[in-house]
């Protein structure tokens, strides 16, 4: 019989959405945060476009916070598929005066994001803005469509959602709204790292095992850095860690951990008991953080 | 958990709040250790704020704060987990009568619908409608789960009438496997582990029955059918000629070699190669997405389709379809206009007739009333710009499927199967 295993439905799938963004809209862009979901994603994208280059630029909005890491990983993926690159700066947006940096020890830029990230995909003129968004991921996410409207002002509206049925994407909108797309929606935690073991896709040294300085806050462990102010009674000690998340340094929980291959990885992921968000400072502010800040135009 | 070669089954659960289908979806993600920790504890939390009594596993699948304040399921919500066998998306959708469009959205991609009957209550208006729908998306297996057996004193004679209510029934619809199984989501017989207090039941778990429904022949693997989606051209020394069709194969085999027809222009050639990023494939079957490269030069574009010459798509700019109206602002309107999305294509067609609307608690055709408002499920005819290359919904989910999108708005206001 004719068998396609779960990657590889899943894989077609996603690549399935990246040509209908490339087909309907006109100026798309992938958001790029570093994290191993926009690697897939840029993966994926230059995957569906074989031979040719990828025909969307990626936009990376930078909180200023980030690990080193990060960066160089990301030069390096430009480079290799020939992409371009767009960077936003949120330290700009402070700047200006357009956002209020957040004060007090718990401060972060995560929410400033928003701002940037509107501002560029409105200078930039983008229709389509494709992140690495999956429904398994958080309870507001669960509801996201693949095509996801966004109003003039850059909002979700989770209510009024257009249905999404068979293949058949619905990407129409009126001048000034734009496109938020989801083109790996479907995938777990567990698949973006079965495929890319599978696929041998080269990863940041930070989602593996490594000693680090790291401090302890509300159970959650965060990587002793420059940008978090200490509290009263806090200090820092080093721990065998890894990130099952990456994105700006104040509110990415490390995780104790001693996976240093991604067959570990694999291994802790299948077995573990929390979710990947649940070292996510800027999840634990509320019940509906996240959906929260989805409806102002957050990812 | 880790095993990499699984096959993927999506499914569609309906019912209300208080059918324990929320209970139904949280044993199977807590049984196959699909909850975790911090979701359970969040959970739990908010149940004991409300003050309720057990952890409320409803609000694993409530996630929108209207949802929560108000009790009740608006949305289509998605749902995963894995067994060492398969990897399951769940699309549990709300079963209040004012939410079939989202049965509707959950039906449209899944390859079994979970029905779940009280076995106090037996077949009611949810269960009819939710098989309706189920035998109009033409989801290939349904399975119907008599939940709450252990308040029926796990009674064969209570299995067994709902049972047939339920077969009686369904001899009016267009289902083709349907199966049965006594459960108690609450207590846990009959989902993982097989009950102890039901001798008389020699059928398989709830879990066994997902993890072994035969699936691969879900897709057509007969008529060969391509959307061309995308034109690959890299332009660049390396592949100064390369012109790729790039697509989803919606049915049919396609290998190397084959003859075939690109529908409307009526040119044939050869498939010259079939090609990946990882390289060439000597075949390429649905759900795959491949681009396709033709021994002769001819002008192919997005919409267009590729067939095979001695099997094709039929063209037409008639339709008759069978169509979920979603729009709660305004009704579907006779003689109107509306943009038109098929496969790859983007037309537009006006509504030349509604022939009936159908009750969907009774499947009675009501041919007086044409008023077809959100919700409603009517037989309409549709006159389209230019002609589409079509299936019967029957044959082919793929190319027999149409939505409607209103163009003032933009939004989807209808979903069609092509009769």
């Amino acid at each position: 019989m004719y068998h396609t295993d779960h990657l590889r439905e899943l894989e077609a799938e996603s690549i399935f959405i990246f040509r209908e963004v490339a087909a309907q809209f006109q100026n798309p862009v992938i958001l790029f945060s570093g994290g191993k979901d926009s690697i897939l994603m840029t993966y994926l994208a230059v995957k569906a476009f074989h031979p040719a280059k990828v025909p969307f630029q990626l936009l990376h909005v930078d909180t200023g916070h980030n690990f080193q890491e990060t960066l160089d990983y990301r030069d390096a993926l430009v480079a290799k598929y020939g992409l371009k690159l767009k960077v936003g700066y949120v330290q700009e947006a402070i700047d200006a005066g357009h956002v209020t940096e957040e004060k007090g020890v718990n401060a972060s830029r995560n929410g400033l994001q928003i701002y940037t990230l509107l501002d560029e995909l409105e200078k930039g003129k983008y229709d389509a803005a494709m992140g690495g968004g999956r429904r398994d991921e958080e309870k507001a996410r669960a509801k996201e469509r693949f095509f996801s409207h966004r109003d003039e002002f850059g909002q979700w509206d989770p209510k009024n959602q257009r249905p999404e049925l068979w293949n058949l994407f619905n990407g129409r909108k009126h001048i000034g709204e734009h496109f938020r797309v989801f083109p790996i929606s479907n995938w777990t935690e567990l698949d973006v790292w079965q495929y890319l073991a599978e696929e041998k896709v080269p990863l940041p040294s930070l989602y593996f095992a490594h000693e680090r300085a790291v401090i302890e806050r509300d159970g959650v462990l965060l990587a002793d850095s420059e940008y978090i102010p200490k509290k009263e009674g806090e200090s820092s000690f080093t721990e065998m860690v890894r990130c099952r998340t990456i994105g700006d340094i104040t509110c990415t929980g490390v995780w104790r951990s001693e996976a240093t291959t991604v067959e570990g990885i694999i291994e802790e992921v299948a077995t573990s008991r929390m979710t990947e968000r649940g070292g996510r400072a800027d999840d634990k502010r509320s019940e509906t953080a996240m959906e929260d800040r989805k409806k102002q135009g957050y990812f | 958990m880790n095993n990499k070669n699984t096959e993927l089954l999506r499914f569609t659960t309906a019912g209300s709040v208080d059918d324990g289908k929320s209970t139904l979806i949280g044993r199977l993600l807590y049984d196959s250790k699909s909850i975790f920790q911090d979701q359970y504890e969040q959970i739990e939390a908010i149940s004991e704020k409300r003050g309720e009594e057990e952890v409320n596993l409803a609000l694993l699948t409530d996630g929108l704060k209207a949802e929560r304040e108000q009790g009740i399921t608006i949305d289509v919500a998605y749902r995963y987990f894995s067994t060492p066998k398969r990897k399951f998306i769940i699309a549990d959708t709300p079963g209040h009568i004012q939410y079939t469009r989202n049965m509707v959205t959950g039906a449209s991609t899944a390859n079994v619908a979970l029905l779940l009957i009280d076995a106090r209550k037996g077949v009611i208006e949810q269960t009819k409608r939710h098989a309706i729908i189920a035998s109009l998306l033409q989801i290939p297996h349904i399975v119907v789960c008599i939940n709450k057996m252990d308040l029926v004193d796990y009674s064969q004679e209570v299995f067994d009438q709902i049972h047939d209510e339920f077969e009686a029934f369904a001899t009016k619809l267009d289902v083709k496997d349907v199966s049965f199984i006594p459960v108690s989501a609450l207590k846990g017989d009959n989902i993982v582990d097989r009950s102890e207090k039901m001798d008389w039941y020699e059928g398989t778990t709830l879990m066994y029955y997902l993890e072994n429904v035969h699936i691969s022949s879900d897709h057509n693997f007969i008529d060969c059918r391509f959307p061309v989606q995308y034109v690959i051209r890299p332009y660049n020394d390396e592949y100064h000629d390369y012109r790729g069709y790039a697509g989803r194969v919606a049915g049919g085999v396609f290998k190397k070699g084959d003859e075939v027809m690109v529908l409307p222009s009526g040119f044939t050639s050869t498939i010259k190669k079939i090609d990946t990023y990882d390289g060439e494939i000597k075949q390429a079957f649905p759900p795959q997405s491949v681009t396709l490269l033709l021994e002769d030069e001819i002008d192919i574009s997005r919409g267009d389709m590729i067939v095979r010459t001695n099997n094709q798509a039929q063209t037409t700019q008639d339709l008759e379809i069978m169509l979920c109206w979603f729009d709660h602002n305004k009704p579907l309107q006779l003689r109107g206009k509306y943009a038109l999305k098929h496969t790859t294509q983007d037309i537009r067609c006006m509504v030349k007739e509604i022939k009936y609307k159908l009750d969907i608690n009774t499947l009675h055709r009501e041919q007086e009333d044409t008023n077809i408002k959100s919700n409603d499920i009517a037989r309409v005819s549709l006159r389209t710009t230019k002609p589409i290359f079509v299936d019967e919904y029957r044959q082919n989910r793929a190319t027999g499927s149409i939505i409607l999108i209103d163009e003032a708005t933009n939004n989807t206001v209808a979903a069609g199967m092509i009769i």
